[in-house]
């Protein structure tokens, strides 16, 4: 569980984040979901503690992220940011197996070696396993950065715009892999997306901000409401129910 | 994704492959390091051992001290600077190093600068180095957490005010007292105070243990710092750790030689090209090797072929300065 208690992030005058308290239960996929600048981002950065806090604590499995030695939270919790830049050469193996860092501290043994190579084989990387990142395509290097955070091997995820770069397919196949993580391997996965549709059709939850602050916090269902959506994004959507799923129109 | 998840529960044991190509490219240039060593040491002996011996070698105990912590602190710089064309020089080290020694002549006369005791020289430069990029180093980054961007940015600012300090002050003394200045401007490999070379190798030593300490957190300190963070390290101490030992690196070989500028980027890329592996295990050692045999080796040539004596650091810096630019040139926009 990930308990958020009154949290404030200010940048100067800005407030980027403001006064938020929220819980995210163990298990499942919670997303969360608002405009630009609404604080989404900052709000996972400092769950994973990248960066601090002005006021407030959060909390994983009853861990406090500022005063846990970084080198535990490691093996609770990971975070994908969106920048997929790399300056370092390195192979996708090379890649994944930095994931095992929190419990090899770079001397890898057989039981990191197989994690390693299950995560390659999980994001369907096997063909280009010594390629370097730099000579693959956006999506294929952004399924690496997946796999080593798969390597990890994490009770919690958190993917900040992993859909960012990814054609239809590939984007399909990543939100498919992340519920598939969630249901098979019993992780939490915690993400920030703009398309409130694959939100409403992969999400068990999802958590709506605006301003800074938290406006839903709820199912899919009932989050997908004409009226819910305009007071979160100040835009008309209809919503239509398509198979089984509930899909805001918003284009025109 | 048709993939079965139970192959990451089960674990599937692979064939794992070491790749043993930058351990090879390692030895050889260590025994090329050897070599350059050996072949400075007999060449052009005519026959008087014991004075050549032991003079030679205190010669290439120097260079090699000086190639190593300026190949060493360059990789370690790059690595928490995330940037290739960046060396610890750019924190203003040259510029302090050349205020101090003007100031020394601005206020005690050239014959001072001269005449001083080396150790005591040394021992000040060292420190007066070391004290203000760690007090800039503690203030930005420890606490005030700025950006290690902030921090080398400033640094480069302080540099310029220091510049134009020693600028303005050569201006003012007796033309005699500018030819001493001018002529420690240039970095000078050849003409070490052997006086000093116990100190320095310590400090040297002392601080590349510290470095091949922290190698896995370089590893990943070279991934960007919320990548390291994600993966459990302390990124303000980790950083801290290795900015300390580069800072002493780099104020050493700057008391020792002199201003140098190029040298360290120069090597550095090389070791990266001659190992083509991101692992610090492989890029540490290896510039570090480059680093000695291209100063042994560079003074051997100039000594025996070209019989030149003190033009090594203006032909390092030269060719150092083109593989910037090539560097810069080829750099891909991101």
């Amino acid at each position: 569980m990930i308990e958020i208690d009154h949290v404030s992030k200010r940048y100067g005058d800005v407030t980027v984040v403001d006064d938020v308290s929220l819980t995210i239960p163990k298990g499942g996929m919670t997303t969360i979901i608002g405009p630009n600048g609404a604080g989404k981002s900052t709000l996972l950065s400092m769950m994973s503690r990248l960066i601090g806090m002005e006021a407030g604590r959060i909390t994983v499995d009853g861990l406090d992220v500022t005063t846990t030695p970084s080198r535990d939270l490691a093996t609770r919790l990971s975070i994908l940011r969106q920048d997929n830049h790399l300056d370092a050469r390195l192979t996708v193996r090379d890649l994944v197996a930095f994931g095992r860092y929190p419990y090899s501290r770079g001397r890898l043994t057989v039981e990191d070696r197989d994690k390693i190579e299950a995560a390659i084989d999980f994001m369907q990387l096997d063909p280009m396993r010594d390629r370097f990142i730099d000579e693959l395509s956006g999506g294929q290097r952004q399924r690496a950065f997946v796999a080593m955070v798969l390597a990890q091997d994490t009770d919690y995820l958190l993917l900040d715009e992993p859909l960012n770069s990814l054609d239809m397919k590939h984007a399909v196949g990543m939100m498919r892999m992340l519920r598939q993580t969630a249901d098979e391997l019993g992780k939490t996965i915690v993400l920030v997306l703009h398309d409130i549709n694959f939100a409403s059709c992969y999400s068990d939850r999802i958590v709506a901000m605006a301003d800074g602050k938290v406006l839903h916090n709820t199912s899919p269902d009932l989050l997908m409401t004409p009226e819910t959506l305009a007071s979160i994004y100040e835009l008309d959507v209809s919503v239509h129910d398509i198979g089984g799923h509930r899909i805001g129109v918003f284009y025109r | 994704m048709s993939v079965s998840t139970t192959a990451i529960a089960q674990g599937v044991r692979t064939h794992w492959r070491t790749d043993r190509t930058p351990l090879l490219r390692l030895g050889l240039l260590l025994l090329a390091t050897i070599a350059t060593i050996v072949f400075f040491m007999t060449i052009n002996t005519r026959g008087n051992w014991d004075f050549v011996l032991p003079f030679r070698a205190r010669k290439v105990v120097a260079m090699a001290i000086v190639g190593i912590a300026i190949s060493v602190s360059t990789v370690a710089f790059q690595t928490i600077t995330e940037n290739r064309i960046l060396t610890p020089a750019i924190m203003g080290f040259d510029a302090l190093y050349m205020l101090i020694q003007t100031m020394v002549v601005f206020f005690f006369g050239g014959h001072t600068l001269l005449t001083l005791d080396p150790k005591m020289q040394f021992g000040v430069e060292v420190a007066i180095m070391t004290v203000f990029s760690t007090a800039l180093f503690w203030v930005l980054f420890l606490r005030s957490r700025y950006s290690l961007y902030l921090l080398v940015m400033i640094g480069i600012i302080f540099g310029a005010l220091f510049r134009s300090l020693t600028n303005f002050a050569q201006r003012m003394i007796e033309p005699s007292d500018f030819a001493v200045l001018q002529d420690v401007g240039f970095a000078s490999f050849n003409a070490i105070d052997e006086s000093l070379l116990g100190v320095a190798t310590v400090l040297v030593l002392a601080s590349s243990l510290v470095l091949w300490r922290a190698l896995p957190e370089l590893d990943l300190l070279a991934l960007g710092r919320e990548r390291a963070i994600s993966l459990g390290i302390d990124y303000q101490k980790s950083v801290a750790i290795v900015l300390m030992a580069t800072i002493v690196l780099t104020s050493v070989s700057t008391a020792l030689v002199g201003p140098v500028a190029f040298f360290g980027l120069l090597v550095a890329n090389l070791a990266y090209l001659v190992v083509g592996s991101p692992w610090h295990r492989y890029t540490l050692p290896a510039a570090a090797l480059l680093g000695v045999m291209a100063l042994i080796g560079g003074q051997t040539v100039l000594e025996h072929v070209f019989g030149m004596n003190s033009t090594l650091s203006v032909i390092i810096e030269f060719v150092g300065g083109i593989a910037f630019i090539v560097l810069v040139l080829r750099r891909r926009p991101t």
